[in-house]
């Protein structure tokens, strides 16, 4: 369980994050969403202790991040949005670094290179920004890593591997990992994210899990309008409406207009989901 | 699979495995992959997988064997069938009937076939 306590984060004067409070717990993969600036960067930062939160803490399995703990270090893992371009090969590459994760799995390496079809004898700063990507994606998920802190990881990933790292995730990964993901492409991630943690300006403005979400809100791909509609959006084969689940009923959750819903509406919503 | 229907994820994985239930591709006491490796067939979030399970189990319609894995019950079939019976001659028909109006058609369409 990762525990965060009233996390606070500045750069010089301006703040950044403020009176962040949550716990993460094992076995889930959060989804973080908010618009660019919000802190969503800092925050996967300060969980993997390469910044020191300003104020308040946060606590994994009793290790504060940044004391940089071996036993800590060798059980987490950090994917920044954008990866090194290391002067080696793949092979090369794991044959340096995997000593610092005990996990490490040369076969599931091997294996994931292959599924994300990535030319394992080729220089990594002579590949493409793609496939650069994924090799640190494949080293990242043989790392047999309990806590994995991942910033846009579909960034630069063409279609197909995609759904390549969708199926990546659950397979590599196991029930005792906590992962938390952030994102823009929401539709890239929409059925392996849940919860969902949205931030805006410093602070965390809803975190729900799909149920809940399906729970108090609608989504209703209908064509006709609803006059409590709380957002709109007009899509090719009608629209699609968000307005408060009166019936109780499930709808499919569609993670852009929840996310738009929010913004449009902060109060309504944070009022639904405290 | 595609999720494209405008039903929880969960609940179009839950009648995919009915279907394939009524197919007969599913046979009584067959085991069903894991929450984790069905999650990692398809692409899906545990928590999702687990809620499908959860439904199918309460329904009656799997079964789990403790450390083992989870199983198709011997009667799922017949539970299946009656469930969509049900759920057919409440949904669809009147939405079919709604549709034979509009386009001022009537049920005599169905004996051309």
């Amino acid at each position: 369980m990762i525990e965060i306590n009233n996390l606070a984060f500045s750069f010089g004067k301006s703040p950044v994050l403020q009176g962040i409070s949550m716990k993460l717990e094992e076995g889930k993969i959060y989804g973080l969403l908010g618009e660019n600036g919000v802190g969503k960067t800092t925050l996967l930062t300060l969980l993997c202790g390469l910044k020191r939160p300003g104020f308040g803490d946060i606590s994994v399995d009793g290790r504060a991040p940044f004391d940089r703990l071996p036993s800590l270090l060798q059980e987490q893992f950090y994917l920044p949005d954008e990866v090194m371009p290391v002067r080696a090969t793949p092979a090369q590459f794991a044959s340096e670094r995997a000593c610092f994760w005990p996990k490490f799995s040369f076969i599931n390496y091997e294996e994931l290179l292959r599924e994300f079809e990535v030319d394992s004898t080729q220089r990594m700063d002579k590949m493409s920004a793609g496939q650069l990507k994924k090799t640190w994606i494949a080293f990242a998920l043989a790392c047999g890593a309990r806590y994995y802190y991942m910033d846009e990881p579909t960034n630069g990933l063409d279609i197909p591997s995609k759904a390549q790292f969708r199926k990546a995730l659950m397979k590599y990964t196991s029930d005792d990992s906590t992962m938390v993901i952030s994102t823009h492409q929401v539709r890239d991630l929409e059925s392996i994210i849940d919860p969902i943690i949205i931030l805006d300006s410093k602070e965390v403005l809803v975190m729900a899990t799909l149920e809940e979400i399906a729970q108090k809100l609608t989504f209703d791909y209908g064509k006709e309008l609803h006059p409590e509609a709380l957002y709109l959006e007009q899509t090719p084969g009608g629209a699609i409406q968000v307005y408060p689940n009166t019936t109780g009923e499930e709808s499919k959750v569609n993670l852009e207009a929840f996310f738009n819903t929010v913004h449009s509406h902060k109060d309504v919503t944070k009022q639904l989901f405290k | 699979m595609d999720f494209n229907s405008d039903k929880p994820i969960y609940l179009q994985i839950a009648d995919s495995i009915c279907d394939r239930i009524l197919s007969g591709e599913l046979g009584s006491e067959d085991r069903i992959p894991s929450v984790r490796e069905y999650g990692a067939e398809l692409g899906v979030n545990p928590n999702t997988m687990m809620r499908s399970y959860d439904k199918l189990l309460g329904e009656g319609i799997v079964f789990n064997k403790r450390g083992i894995g989870y199983f198709i019950a011997p009667d799922a079939r017949e539970k299946v069938l009656a469930q969509q019976r049900a759920d057919f001659l409440e949904k669809d028909v009147p939405a079919i009937l709604e549709r034979l109006a509009l386009l001022g058609l009537d049920t005599s369409v169905f004996n051309k076939q």
